[in-house]
């Protein structure tokens, strides 16, 4: 079942093409690289949660999810999660594995994050199997959310942190991750199980962070209060905007 | 003064210019894939800077509250080496994305046959796409050049309104409108055309069909022109709407063709509020921009 929240409202337009999209892509999983391309162009770009999140790139947007429902179902159509621990099962995974990293590697900025939001969504279903026996799905979002993480859109970083990352990803990987966003001037609510993950390397890696800024006069992002065990404040309050404008 | 610059290399550009741009009211830029003035030698540096146009270039555009869009298309310089005209079986992939609203630059550098072949092969993926098409217009012997375009153009089979030609000048221009396409000219500070000349053509030729750029490149070049133009035209007496129609409704409508253009604001963008790292929006950091 392909258990993706869109938030697209039932009997639009954009709902009507994603169905029948999702649908082409169980008859001819092909399909999936044209209706990738024109997710935007038929479900919209609106931020999911507009009113925390105005430009989509802390929880996404709506073609993001539209493209991770395309994910799911293109992970069904070729049989991932049916034989799982078994050779056909591995088949499953490394086709789809194939697939996905084709998808990221030839799509745009908005559809490398609908790559990285579907790894999310198979994660959630329990697709991709226990933690620390990669299949071939694995290894390729890894892959996948290590070139995300490289990037400087923070949009890619900030899909890179979902479910999929949380489970997944190293622990060097993700405290650095972790650190990327705060740097980048993104929520941490953008990571999922922050605070399972947490740890006092982190705790320290954000200290330093946060002495850093004061020595430069700067602000100390409210976030950074999550990943340390002191309460940290602005001592001398400043304004970022007059007194920075470049990191 | 709302002004889309159909013709722009922003990659070439700096942080600086986006924001005067978008301080003078460009909200949005067509950026043509075009050469880089280094030769290029392989596939993949063609990929990479076509990923770029879609990827890194319309996020940096983003940041500034302006919206980006690009054309596709192996360069007439570069379809003259073999190792480059390999590209052609990437593009039609390309033709598909977001936001990519033409097939360009195509055309003539030194009218080869290898030119002739990589146009008209072009001009095959820009029907198939059910995309229009950007045509540059030679630097040198440009009439002949005006004229073997509009021959590929009529012998393609394409409508001559899905067919902006650019760099247009004096001498070419009644060439162009006669033959039904768009006519594009590229303001320079001291080449191709100026401000003043683009007035007096307009004053001749009407504000149908006739679409003004900057082509700000990595060369001599300013990305106002537009605005430039924008003022020339005011002071010259047309109105408002005559410049409307130049600087915004006729690239509008030309490249609307595609179905590809997204013209709305930047969501979560401030205008006059410069990209800042960790800016507060309800209790937490939300993005106005970082580098990392």
């Amino acid at each position: 079942m392909n258990t993706v929240t869109t938030g697209i409202p039932a009997g639009t337009p954009g709902a009507v093409w994603l169905d029948e999209a999702l649908a082409g892509v169980a008859r001819d999983p092909d399909s999936v690289t044209r209706a990738f391309a024109f997710a935007a162009r038929r479900v919209g770009r609106a931020p999911l949660r507009p009113d925390t999140d105005p430009g989509g790139v802390v929880h996404g947007t709506v073609d993001d999810a539209a493209r991770a429902a395309l994910v799911v179902a293109l992970a069904d159509a070729v049989g991932v999660g049916m034989g799982m621990g078994t050779c056909v099962g591995a088949d499953a995974d490394k086709d789809c594995a194939d697939r996905l990293v084709l998808l990221y590697r030839q799509g745009d900025g908005a559809e490398r994050r609908g790559v990285l939001r579907g790894f999310d969504a198979l994660t959630e279903r329990g697709d991709l199997g226990p933690v620390g026996e990669p299949t071939a799905l694995v290894t390729a979002g890894l892959e996948l959310a290590a070139d995300a993480l490289r990037a400087n859109d923070p949009s890619l970083v900030a899909a890179a942190v979902g479910p999929f990352g949380a489970r997944h990803l190293d622990q060097h990987t993700w405290r650095h991750a972790i650190l990327k966003l705060v740097f980048q001037g993104v929520s941490l609510t953008a990571a999922s199980d922050l605070d399972r993950r947490a740890d006092d390397e982190l705790g320290r890696m954000a200290r330093d962070f946060a002495a850093e800024r004061r020595a430069a006069g700067r602000s100390v992002p409210a976030d950074l209060d999550r990943l340390t065990n002191t309460r940290l404040t602005n001592d001398q309050p400043t304004n970022d905007r007059l007194s920075s404008t470049k990191e | 003064m709302r002004i889309l610059d159909p013709h722009i290399h922003m990659t070439s550009r700096t942080t600086d210019d986006y924001e005067a741009l978008y301080a003078a009211g460009v909200r949005a830029v067509v950026e043509p894939a075009f050469w880089l003035g280094q030769p290029r030698t392989s596939v993949g540096s063609f990929t990479d800077y076509f990923d770029s146009l879609l990827g890194w270039e319309r996020f940096r555009a983003a940041q500034f509250g302006v919206r980006h869009h690009a054309t596709i298309a192996l360069n007439p310089k570069e379809a003259n080496d073999p190792r480059c005209r390999e590209v052609l079986a990437e593009i039609p992939r390309y033709l598909l994305k977001d936001g990519v609203v033409a097939v360009g630059e195509v055309g003539y550098d030194s009218m080869t046959p290898e030119e002739d072949e990589v146009f008209a092969a072009q001009l095959g993926m820009a029907e198939e796409a059910g995309l229009p098409v950007l045509v540059h217009t030679p630097h040198r012997d440009k009439l002949a050049g005006t004229r073997r375009t509009l021959d590929v153009v009529r012998e393609s089979g394409l409508a001559p309104e899905r067919v902006l030609v650019d760099h247009l000048n004096e001498t070419n221009v009644a060439l162009v409108r006669d033959a039904g396409a768009w006519a594009g000219f590229s303001i320079y500070p001291d080449t191709k055309m100026d401000e003043h000349r683009m007035v007096a053509l307009l004053q001749e030729y009407g504000t149908e069909r006739m679409i003004v750029n900057s082509a700000a490149d990595w060369g001599r070049s300013d990305p106002l022109k537009t605005v430039r133009t924008g003022e020339a035209m005011l002071a010259a007496g047309f109105s408002e709407d005559d410049v409307d129609q130049v600087l915004w409704r006729n690239p509008v409508a030309f490249y609307e063709q595609s179905g590809n253009l997204v013209l709305d604001p930047v969501p979560g963008f401030s205008a006059g509020e410069p990209p800042t790292p960790g800016v507060e929006f309800e209790g937490s950091s939300v993005l106005r921009g970082a580098r990392a």
